[in-house]
């Protein structure tokens, strides 16, 4: 085969999932080519059929999926034309498949080790038991795990999430496939990690000249990672071609919108309305003019909200958890270390860590959803440790939540109207006509339509219902909302008009933000302040600005450094 | 970008804008159906034939607990006679004076014959249901109302209070609620009825119920939905009637209905060993069943007919709970 033949051609490939009301279309006529040794990267939404279409490649679609119509060649031959059994011997040996969740990947019953010799196995690399545990061994190294021999007797709950996808990667890999196709192989871990695995994948796919399908829905990651991009909308291919030539000049309206709202793309806070005259409700739906773009404008005067009052302290807060270990006895663990920060009223803090870190345990205490082990929290100078029932109430009033889950955090059997209309009738708030009147007015705030007051959470998508959960936290006209990983769970686009609705609101509201998040990205367009929290602890605490360009510990420096696509030059 | 090398320059192509636009992000979906999970578990029942047919035989077996003489004028055990004594008897049966009555097979307005006292078995059956149904109905509430409060309180409050409750619930399961319950009914030899049998069926069989509810709850209150409430400043007591259990009770109306056909089956059970209604006021398939144990060989219809009427409405209430699983679980929808 000459170097010139692509290695993987997908032509016209149409794929429907089986549903109550018929056959609905996933994939509707895409086409790529695969060259040997390149990598090529499928970006997209969800939903947008970016997994669905590498599932169609190695036929692994769920039971309702079909291929209805298309061709998968790889090297010449029509893989979805395949019998079961000639299909098998193409996977694994020809094709590997590094899964997206390492955490549910690997069967939690089985050692590592008969995990990583059934590949061998099946895939025919070794026969004798000696030899399949040589090649277990030489798998896992390769995958950069030490200790190979202890490791292969270990079960999956003692690897971390990082090592987990290691194993996976070196499973991947095992036959010396000329093809590895990679789902979101890192969405799940964080993003120290991350950098580490991809760099690790990378190398090894180098050295091997493993041509990669890499799928992902971070533009960034996706540019950072990949010669070729494959943007996907809905089921097509809006754009194709050259990583940096997409990113730095893309052509169609999706993905100009894409790139321009990619947080790890762009550089600077988001500018409230005010600075851009952008309404709030003017939230474009039909054009395809990108005013969701993470707005790029010029510092914000900051500096002047520093000198306005702290309106949340935080002096030596610790928390400790008592680990049960399943007798009478516990061990204690410290989740927040001796944290101490203030937030000057009307700016926005946030707080930055991986996953373990202590941040969201910090803004439970803060509302008092967890109680403080010792330290005091203070909000409008009082003391908030220690409130009877009635102060607390009147606390909670002026501090709401918005969780990360979108799904997760509306009751699915109240409707929308309801939902926001919880908290007023919680404090009792004017009469049911204010009420009614105060429903509609938050709704407007988030720019959702009257229409939604009688829908459930189950038929709104997951910005809506975001939106709706930032509606009910404003109900009450709280000064401060504490966000918990508020737009982690949530597509660009629509983390973008979020992010902006954020912004607009603090500046029309006064707001004070406590913003969680893992996502240093964010961070930058949405915080003034930024404290980095690792085990418990802050690490280093500055203004978004000193953070970024002149990061002061090692560990900020790595976390900075692992923001995708951080180096890409971006065009006009 | 990546350290490799590229191996050929990828054409940029770019598609046709079409015709959906972007507006798609936005959009709220106001022209579909309003649904939630009732909603559309309803709309998946309506669509399946177990459903209609469990349903049909369901209301049938209602209408007849409620309005027995409808269906008969017989009386189910006055007027038995064992055989025919009397120039009236004779006439109306159509039989010659001193036929045998007992145990005697089907004669004009009397489709199943007579059981061994000369009773008419389709007139105990028809006046039986209403026993049955009662006892499958009373233990069901009682079971759901003990199971759901038990339950909710051990997950939603957990601690101590949680492992005191689960640990009563498994003295309660350790016990096997048959004979538990022929231990009860065995103390109340002079003044039975519906009430003490439905009492002594559902005090054993409750901690099947509070379990699965617990595990229920247990998932709920850790939603972010629960931990929002909280923050509102909604009390603990409220979020639990609000948003933990509504969003919790799915399993245990599975449970329930088939735990009906189960609660009918006990009653039967124990008026069959003897221990369960008195077969002089109540009437009552099991004691049927049992009564015509003797008489198996020459008059099998007073066994036949009863155990049919127990099993038909048994698999009605178990049809019933299928379908109702898989309509609450959106798993099973998306596969039918």
């Amino acid at each position: 085969m000459s170097a010139l033949e692509p290695l993987l051609s997908v032509e016209d490939l149409q794929v429907a999932f089986k549903t109550q009301d018929g056959f609905v279309p996933a994939v509707r006529g895409v086409s790529f080519d695969v060259y040997p040794g390149e990598t090529i990267a499928i970006v997209g939404e969800s939903g947008s059929g970016k997994s669905t279409t590498a599932h169609a490649i190695i036929n692994l679609l769920p039971g309702s999926g079909r291929i209805t119509g298309g061709k998968v060649l790889f090297e010449g031959r029509d893989l979805s034309q395949l019998k079961r059994g000639e299909m098998e011997a193409v996977r694994g040996k020809e094709i590997g498949l590094v899964p997206q969740d390492p955490m549910n990947s690997l069967n939690p019953v089985h050692r590592i080790g008969f995990q990583v010799e059934e590949t061998i196995r099946a895939n025919g690399l070794a026969t004798s038991k000696r030899d399949v545990r040589k090649r277990a061994v030489e798998v896992l190294k390769e995958a950069g795990l030490a200790d190979a021999d202890q490791r292969l007797r270990q079960f999956p709950h003692e690897f971390s999430g990082g090592m987990r996808q290691r194993v996976l990667i070196g499973i991947g890999l095992s036959s010396h496939p000329k093809l590895v196709i990679a789902d979101e192989p890192t969405s799940a871990l964080d993003v120290t990690v991350q950098k580490k695995i991809l760099d690790h994948l990378e190398h090894l796919t180098a050295e091997r000249g493993t041509a990669v399908i890499f799928i992902t829905h971070d533009l960034g990651l996706a540019a950072e990672r990949a010669e070729n991009l494959v943007v996907m909308h809905r089921g097509k291919i809006v754009e194709s071609g050259p990583a940096r030539e997409i990113l730095q000049n893309p052509r169609h309206p999706y993905t100009k919108r894409l790139v321009s709202a990619a947080p790890s793309l762009a550089s600077q806070r988001i500018q409230a309305a005010a600075a851009t005259g952008a309404p709030i409700g003017s939230v474009e739906v039909e054009g395809e003019e990108p005013t969701l773009s993470l707005l790029t404008v010029a510092e914000r005067a900051a500096e002047a909200s520093v000198d306005a009052p702290p309106v949340i302290e935080f002096r030596d807060v610790t928390k400790v958890f008592k680990i049960r270990t399943g007798g009478p006895r516990s061990i204690p663990f410290t989740a927040v270390d001796k944290v101490s920060f203030q937030v000057p009223k009307g700016s926005t803090m946030a707080l930055v860590g991986e996953s373990g870190s202590g941040k969201s345990t910090a803004a439970k205490l803060l509302l008092r959803l967890e109680d403080i082990t010792s330290g005091t929290i203070h909000v409008d100078g009082k003391d908030i440790t220690e409130l009877g029932k009635q102060e607390l109430l009147a606390l909670r009033r002026k501090m709401q939540p918005v969780f990360q889950d979108p799904y997760g955090s509306l009751d699915p059997l109240h409707n929308i109207g309801n939902t926001i209309a919880e908290p007023l009738n919680v404090h009792r708030v004017g009469d049911a006509k204010t009420r009614k009147a105060r429903v509609l007015e938050v709704l407007d705030q988030v720019a959702l339509p009257q229409t939604v007051l009688a829908r459930y959470p189950n038929e709104l998508s997951g910005g809506q219902r975001q939106r709706v959960a930032i509606a009910r936290a404003l109900a009450l006209k709280p000064e401060i909302v504490v966000l918990d990983e508020a737009v982690s769970a949530l597509d660009v686009l629509v983390q973008a008009q979020v992010l902006n609705l954020l912004a607009e609101l603090q500046s029309e509201l006064g707001l004070t933000y406590l913003f969680i998040t893992h996502d240093l990205a964010v961070v930058r367009v949405i915080a003034d302040h930024v404290s980095v929290m690792q085990q418990g602890k802050i690490v280093e605490q500055a203004t978004v600005g000193e953070v970024f360009d002149n990061p002061k510990t090692a560990y900020t420096r790595e976390l900075l450094a692992a923001i995708p696509g951080v180096d890409i030059p971006l065009g006009a | 970008m990546s350290s490799k090398n590229p191996v050929r320059t990828a054409p940029h192509y770019v598609a046709e804008v079409d015709e959906g636009g972007l507006g798609a992000v936005d959009a709220v979906r106001v022209s579909d159906r309003k649904s939630n999970l009732w909603l559309d578990a309803w709309r998946d029942l309506r669509g399946r034939w177990m459903f209609w047919v469990s349903a049909v035989i369901i209301l049938f077996i209602v209408f007849v607990a409620l309005f027995p003489g409808a269906l008969t004028q017989v009386p189910p055990n006055d007027n038995c006679i064992l055989s025919v004594k009397t120039q009236d008897q004779a006439d109306a049966l159509g039989v010659p004076i001193g036929t045998r009555i007992s145990d005697h097979g089907p004669l004009p307005g009397h489709p199943l014959g007579f059981t061994k006292q000369g009773c008419d078995v389709f007139s105990r059956i028809v006046h039986g249901t209403g026993t049955s149904l009662s006892v499958g109905i009373i233990v069901t509430v009682l079971v759901a109302v003990m199971g759901i409060v038990i339950g909710a309180f051990a997950g939603y409050f957990g601690g101590w209070l949680d492992s005191f409750l689960m640990r009563l619930g498994d003295i309660f399961f350790a016990i096997p609620y048959i004979l538990a319950a022929v231990v009860i009914m065995s103390l109340f030899l002079h003044d039975r009825n519906i009430w003490i049998i439905s009492l002594a069926i559902g005090f054993f069989s409750w901690p099947s119920t509070a379990r699965i509810l617990r595990s229920e709850v247990l998932r709920v209150r850790n939603l972010d939905y629960v931990m929002a409430s909280e923050s509102i400043g909604l009390s603990k007591f409220r979020t639990m009637f609000m948003h933990v259990l509504p969003n919790s009770i799915a399993p245990v109306i599975i449970i329930s209905t088939v735990g009906l056909a189960g609660a009918i089956t006990a009653e039967a059970t124990l008026s069959f060993l003897g221990v369960g209604l008195p077969n002089n006021i109540y009437m009552s398939w099991g004691n049927d069943i049992s009564a015509a144990q003797t008489s198996l060989r020459t008059a099998p219809q007073t066994l036949i007919y009863p155990s049919i009427a127990l099993s038909v409405t048994v698999l009605a209430f178990i049809m019933l709970g299928e379908t109702v699983r898989d309509a609450l679980d959106p798993k099973a929808r998306a596969t039918r």
